[in-house]
């Protein structure tokens, strides 16, 4: 019965190396080392920078620190908004020796102790450490230069300490850490990639509140407050941002890209709203896996433009030249009745099926072990078998993988030599990894090799979340997708199973690449993602697609754009043919809803201000006015379509049913917009708007309703 | 881990207090013990010997963190595994170069004269483990721990490790099966 573990228990004892001794020798030497120099800093003698303003004066030594270390614990019950919380995740991080990332603070035990909130306000503001503290630094290990993070503006901006260093020393500061005299280069690489990592953190938008644990702030904290000179070399164990912000521990290692919803704009102030194109759908299927597993998804997993974007509507197709053609309606809001829907959708042209180009795909396979589970490799392996009756005989297959069986697998073949590709996708396995798999470089190599006239040629890359794809440096990855894009090859990725999605990165290479990010986690999803929007996905008609709204203060005197938090733009942007937005394919929808006020109504957020400019109310009467920026593909320079919005074009059932999704993503989001609409309204709404519903596509979304309506009850 | 439980967490407290002889005989008497979880939770000698180094480095400001609600030794070890856990993360996100169990083909290759045909099946055996159940199997298997102590370490209840091993059995199960073909 046991026989396997008790092989297996042997084999571990025989193979077990013993430690060298001089590493040994090494290693006990530092530890008594910091032991000195920890007890020394404890008791007060020698002054070395602090993180409490409240001096353990009559309580010396341990009891002294531990009352620090209580109010340091009390510290994350400041943090309620996003914002803040991306500081303190900045925090977390730059002081090197926070070790648990994901387990920080349970809410319960925020709201356990609000009391803490204010002390910690106080605790937090440092000493500035006297000119004598910096001389008298301990000069053993790495001292000099942790103190250049420390002082460094990200860290000064979470924990106010002393600010003494340009902004250009993260990176030296980065070495400094990471490379005490013990190391060997692996920890520089930690510590530099830890700390890029943190600034693309910054960048990239917060989830919100993660559960934490205080105990284990404090230990990290309170140990980094205490002896963070001597301790440098932990950077190495250091938990990354990601770990920092991790949401639901239950979903093991994934990382959301989200940001704070829009916020409510006055139109006198603020008239013109500009976004991206977004056709993604990744958040609607991470939310359905979510509900389906009976757990309410993360805020920040949800990006309602996505979970609209993820339904057919039936918009009328463009004429003539036209790549798009806009369907606007207008209707009154169903959780505001002081406040209007604007519904802004396009429809992607379609062009003849049989004119498209030929295609020429690449593959890139994840094949690590974590891809082994049945939602994950198995499941994408059928996805393609799926997809390959609906390719032509001209278009061609490449697979490469990456980790594992390494390489090109399939060297690019005909999709008429169905027999080939599918024996190629017979041997992809998953298992083990090779370090060093150059998967994305030699993707883009093999799309060049394909490089037929006239054929688009597009990467997608297949993942559980592992972007182990050659590159380790995030931002060169970006640069490399955006260069190859440039180039005409296109990239998009395609997300598996749950636990390692990182859904912030899926989405940023994929905006990179001009691709489509999408998470596949049912057979009906490929089919929907592979299979229905082929020429979509793969083919695109407008690149940099910009949508832009002015609205007419005259009649809307507020707005607010539902969604697209992600993909906001300035609105100097819309017309800088430089700047990169979403891409659109052959037939693909992109659906926006706004929410405006009218002057005078009841819902008004905003007070108007007695001094402002008296807005026209003479002139048109229209609402505003959509202008659509795109450019044809591999073109540069971009078109312009201007279409007025009156007011009186009429919501259908397509409107009324984007309303209720983007009520219910908002649910989830816990929105203030609301008010006492709730789940039994969005159900209702969805249900008599499922119109036509030919994939049943709608009546899951109702059923998914139910599911977020029960598990928020409890 | 049991037997000396009681003098390690004496050594423990009075290394709080501020004893030094205390703190060196804890770090001594565990070094090896922190250095052999290590390995078999990176499968990486290199990657254990660092890991163990910056705990030690660590230990003495981690040591305020230890409140006696578990014994030092369970404490320690789950120092240990946050450890490993943090550094496989940053490698995930990063170049998974360093997934010891998983390229431990390469690493045999330079080192042949420690491998030998057990050392093979281990490294295939973990390999096909995920992260999951290698460390509980690094923990029950490695260090003779109960399935109790080992949830404790891993902050799991008993019968999820209780299941992670059933579920390491099956796959060795299979693994065998594959061998045998």
């Amino acid at each position: 019965m046991t026989d396997e573990l008790d092989a297996m228990k042997a084999a571990m004892k025989a193979a077990a190396p013993l430690p060298e001794t001089e590493a040994r020798t090494a290693a006990l030497r530092l530890a008594m080392e910091n032991f000195d120099r920890m007890q020394a800093s404890v008791q007060g003698t020698v002054p070395g920078p602090r993180l409490s303003s409240d001096r353990p004066t009559s309580e010396a030594g341990v009891k002294g620190v531990w009352k620090m270390l209580k109010q340091l614990a009390g510290r994350p019950a400041l943090v309620t908004a996003t914002s803040a919380l991306a500081l303190f995740a900045v925090v977390l991080v730059s002081v090197p020796l926070i070790q648990h990332g994901p387990r920080l603070i349970r809410p319960a035990e925020i709201s356990q102790k609000p009391d803490v909130a204010p002390l910690a306000q106080n605790t937090l503001t440092p000493n500035t450490p006297t000119p004598n503290a910096a001389t008298q630094a301990p000069p053993k290990t790495a001292a000099p230069k942790v103190e250049a993070p420390l002082s460094s503006p990200k860290v000064a901006a979470g924990l106010a300490l002393p600010s003494q260093t340009l902004p250009s020393a993260l990176d030296e500061a980065a070495s400094g850490i990471a490379a005490p005299e013990l190391d060997k280069g692996a920890g520089k690489d930690a510590g530099t990639t830890a700390l890029n990592d943190q600034s693309r953190t910054i960048d990239t938008p917060m989830p919100a509140a993660p559960p934490m644990d205080a105990p284990a702030v404090a230990e990290g904290l309170a140990s980094g407050g205490i002896t963070l000179q001597a301790i440098a070399p932990q950077v190495r164990f250091a938990a990354s941002p990601a770990d920092a912000m991790l949401a639901a521990p239950e979903l093991g290692t994934e990382a959301f890209a989200n940001a704070a919803q829009n916020p409510v704009h006055v139109t006198a102030e603020d008239p013109v709203s500009t976004f991206s194109a977004d056709v993604d759908t990744a958040s609607y299927a991470v939310i359905r896996s979510s509900l389906n597993a009976g757990a309410l998804p993360p805020p920040e997993a949800i990006r309602i433009e996505e979970m609209v974007n993820y339904f057919p509507y039936a918009y009328p197709a463009p004429t003539g030249d036209q790549p798009f053609a806009a369907a606007i309606s207008v209707m009154p809001t169903p959780w505001n009745p002081g406040t209007q829907l604007v519904r802004i959708g396009l429809q992607g042209k379609m062009p003849a099926i049989e004119g498209r180009p030929a295609l020429n795909l690449v593959f890139l396979i994840d094949t690590s072990g974590s891809m082994e589970d049945a939602n994950k490799l198995p499941l994408l392996k059928q996805s393609l078998r799926l997809m390959l009756p609906k390719l032509r005989a001209e278009d061609q297959v490449a697979i490469v993988t990456y980790a594992g069986s390494a390489g090109e697998v399939l060297p690019p073949t005909p999709a008429s030599n169905r027999a080939a590709i599918e024996a190629a996708l017979d041997r992809l396995d998953a298992g083990g990894s090779t370090a060093g798999a150059e998967g994305i470089e030699l993707a883009y190599q093999v799309a060049k090799s394909m490089a037929r006239n006239g054929a688009v040629a597009r990467v997608l890359l297949a993942t559980d979340g592992d972007f182990n794809v050659g590159l380790s440096d995030p931002e060169a990855l970006k640069t490399m997708i955006e260069s190859e894009r440039k180039s005409g090859t296109y990239l998009s990725v395609l997300g598996f199973g749950r636990g390692n999605l990182d859904d912030a990165t899926m989405q940023a290479l994929a905006q990179n690449g001009n691709g489509t990010a999408s998470y596949i986690d049912t057979l009906s999803e490929a089919q929907k993602v592979l299979g229905d929007q082929l020429t979509g996905a793969l083919f695109s008609i407008a690149d940099d697609v910009k949508i832009q709204v002015e609205w007419n203060p005259a009649t809307v005197a507020e707005y607010r754009l539902i969604g697209y938090e992600t993909r906001a733009l300035r609105r100097e942007d819309f017309n800088n043919d430089k700047v990169d937005a979403g891409e659109v394919g052959a037939g693909l929808q992109v659906t926006a809803l706004y929410e405006i006020t009218p002057p005078g109504s009841p819902a008004l957020k905003n007070d108007t201000l007695r001094y402002a400019p008296k807005t026209d109310t003479e002139g048109s009467g229209e609402l505003g006015f959509l202008r659509l920026r795109w450019k044809a593909p591999g073109v540069s320079t971009s078109e312009l379509a201007e279409v007025p919005i009156t007011g009186h074009e009429e919501a259908d059932a397509d409107a009324r049913f984007a309303a209720a999704i983007a009520g219910f993503g908002q649910l989830l989001e816990g929105s203030v917009y609301l008010g006492d609409w709730g789940w039994d309204q969005a159900i209702a709404l969805a249900a008599s708007s499922k119109g036509e519903d030919a994939y049943g596509y709608r009546a899951e979304a109702v059923g998914l309703m139910r599911l977020g309506a029960s598990l928020s009850a409890r | 881990m049991i037997r000396m439980g009681d003098e390690d967490d004496l050594l423990a407290r009075a290394a709080q207090g501020g004893d030094r002889a205390a703190f060196a005989a804890l770090v001594e008497r565990h070094y090896d013990r922190i250095h052999s979880l290590a390995w078999r939770l990176t499968g990486r000698r290199d990657a254990a010997q660092d890991l163990t180094q910056d705990i030690c480095a660590a230990l003495p400001a981690k040591l305020i963190a230890w409140r006696g609600e578990a014994r030092f030794a369970t404490w320690l070890y789950r120092v240990v595994v946050n450890a490993a856990h943090d550094q496989r993360r940053r490698a995930a996100t990063h170049a998974r170069a360093a997934d010891g169990w998983g390229t431990w083909e390469l690493a045999r290759q330079d080192e042949m004269s420690e491998a030998d045909a057990a050392q093979d099946w281990l490294m295939t055996a973990m390999a096909r483990l995920s992260p999951e159940l290698r460390d509980t199997v690094a923990l029950v298997l490695g260090d003779e721990m109960t399935q109790g102590q080992a949830a404790e370490v891993l902050g799991l209840s008993e019968g999820t490790v209780a299941w992670r091993m059933s579920e390491v059995k099956k796959r060795l199960r299979a693994l065998a099966a594959e061998e045998a073909k």
